[in-house]
């Protein structure tokens, strides 16, 4: 499960780090204004392709989308 | 449901947490026609304060230009104050065609229509041309009015990081089995004052089969040789799919915006834009006033000459001076000061010293890059600059910023 983390982690990063962006698995994504909250829909897609998931928008929440660590206690509820 | 005590506490907590945020924001009353001098009183109540505006969109002093001013009173004269209906019912006037017909060829396009304000525009044009086949691919820095419009729209919507070319084509890249990619910028970003590389997008666009969609609200009327715009300054006028824009800022200052291109989605626009269809047609007093402003612009360069060597007198006098400065060669200049406390700091006082200057940070930029963003005018002179950067110096020293770097003053004030 550690790799779900990794891979999330490298996703985040590439898709919305600039090169002196630290990010860490507890980064703030939205509340630290890395991520804005249209942007998020990617993200979202990504996770729902590569996991083969359904995220309902009403648990598509900034909150639930804030960090790492919360995304990926998100996608584990899914998977499971 | 009555308006009662709960209700009414629901929407006054709100209101407290918008306080308690830093977010509440106060109009200041401007009781004289907007210009480079202008009397303000601020706060509510207070004695009438003459100030030096360099925070208003008013880019080629035409807000309350004489020629405008007068154009607008005959339009008035002439064709009554409002039309009491929307285009399609009875709203159009002969002078809507004209205007539109004159937006035209100023931007170099097939076809334009008219929309109560740009906002307005972007709210209606994705709905009308796009359906759940396509895909917008927006850069991360466009406009709220944009994001609002693609979210009334049931096209799949992406975003690529601001100006990163190599994203985009990623983007388009993984959007190659839709039926249409349209590429969604602003052609200049109003907080950061930079221009998108609109010559690199449409190369993209050419090799993914893409529309190009531009906002061009902050750059109509100035930016390019001719005032042309975005397109004009990157070598690209005729390639343009989509232009929207306003003539809420350099073109007369009013209100009214457009969607300019081509001419089967301009048609679209007038077949099925909502905001269009639905809300009246521009007031005739306003009309007369944008045609006066096209006019003007298209008997002469002057007015966007002097903003562009305004624009470089402030630049380089404030650099001189030791601010940090966000990069561009446009009439909007970020004075960056990361800190929201200073910037709201910064601006307070320099409205004590006669300046008036907005302080931006989060939510409307992103965290640690608070900033003053200041906006030139070819309605200011050369004393109007002197006097405000002379400010600018004063309040800069104050807070021991001059010739600081990024990390020094963030060190000295946090993010």
């Amino acid at each position: 499960m550690d790799d779900l983390k990794d891979v999330i982690l490298e996703y985040v990063i590439a898709e919305y780090a600039d090169e002196d962006d630290k990010v860490t698995f507890d980064t703030p994504l939205i509340s630290g204004g890395l991520v804005d909250s249209f942007s998020m829909v990617s993200l979202k897609r990504f996770l729902e392709m590569k996991y083969k998931i359904t995220i309902p928008d009403a648990e598509a929440t900034p909150e639930a989308f804030d960090s790492v660590n919360k995304i990926v206690e998100l996608v584990r509820r899914f998977i499971s | 449901m009555s308006y009662n005590d709960r209700v009414r506490g629901i929407y006054q907590q709100q209101l407290s947490d918008i306080r308690e945020a830093g977010l509440f924001k106060q109009e200041r009353f401007i009781h004289s026609p907007q210009a480079a001098d202008i009397e303000v009183e601020f706060p509510s109540g207070a004695k009438l304060k003459k100030v030096i505006n360099v925070c208003a969109n008013n880019y080629l002093g035409l807000s309350s230009h004489p020629e405008v001013v007068r154009a607008a009173h005959e339009g008035l004269d002439a064709r009554g104050y409002g039309m009491s209906s929307v285009r399609f019912i009875c709203g159009t006037q002969d002078i809507h065609r004209e205007l539109e017909q004159v937006v035209t060829e100023f931007l170099g396009t097939e076809d334009t229509i008219l929309f109560p304000s740009c906002m307005d525009a972007n709210a209606g044009v994705f709905e009308a041309i796009l359906t759940k086949e396509d895909v917008m691919i927006s850069d991360r820095l466009v406009h709220a009015s944009i994001v609002d419009g693609m979210r009334l729209c049931s096209a799949e919507h992406d975003t690529y990081k601001h100006g990163d070319m190599r994203h985009l084509e990623q983007k388009l890249q993984q959007w190659k089995e839709k039926r249409l990619r349209v590429i969604i910028n602003d052609g200049v970003y109003s907080m950061d004052g930079d221009a998108a590389k609109l010559d690199e997008v449409v190369k993209l666009a050419e090799a993914y089969d893409a529309l190009v969609f531009v906002d061009d609200s902050h750059a109509s009327g100035f930016i390019g040789k001719t005032g042309r715009g975005t397109h004009e300054k990157c070598g690209v006028i005729g390639k343009m799919d989509i232009i929207t824009t306003t003539f809420g800022k350099a073109l007369g200052g009013a209100s009214g915006g457009c969607v300019s291109g081509r001419k089967e989605i301009v048609e679209m626009c007038r077949q099925r834009a909502r905001p269009y269809l639905f809300s009246n047609a521009m007031a005739p007093v306003i009309i007369s006033g944008v045609l006066k402003a096209f006019e003007i612009l298209k008997g002469s360069t002057e007015l966007r000459d002097k903003l562009e060597e305004n624009a470089r007198y402030w630049r380089s006098g404030l650099t001189e001076a030791g601010f940090v400065l966000k990069k561009g060669d446009t009439p909007i200049v970020p004075v960056m000061l990361f800190n929201a406390k200073l910037a709201q700091n910064f601006s307070r006082d320099l409205y004590a010293e006669g300046i008036y200057a907005i302080g931006f940070f989060f939510p409307v930029v992103a965290k640690g890059q608070a900033r003053i963003r200041t906006q030139l005018s070819a309605g200011h002179d050369k004393h109007h600059l002197d006097q405000a950067l002379e400010a600018f110096i004063k309040v800069g020293k104050k807070y021991n910023i001059l010739g600081k770097t990024e990390e020094e003053i963030i060190a000295a004030y946090g993010l």
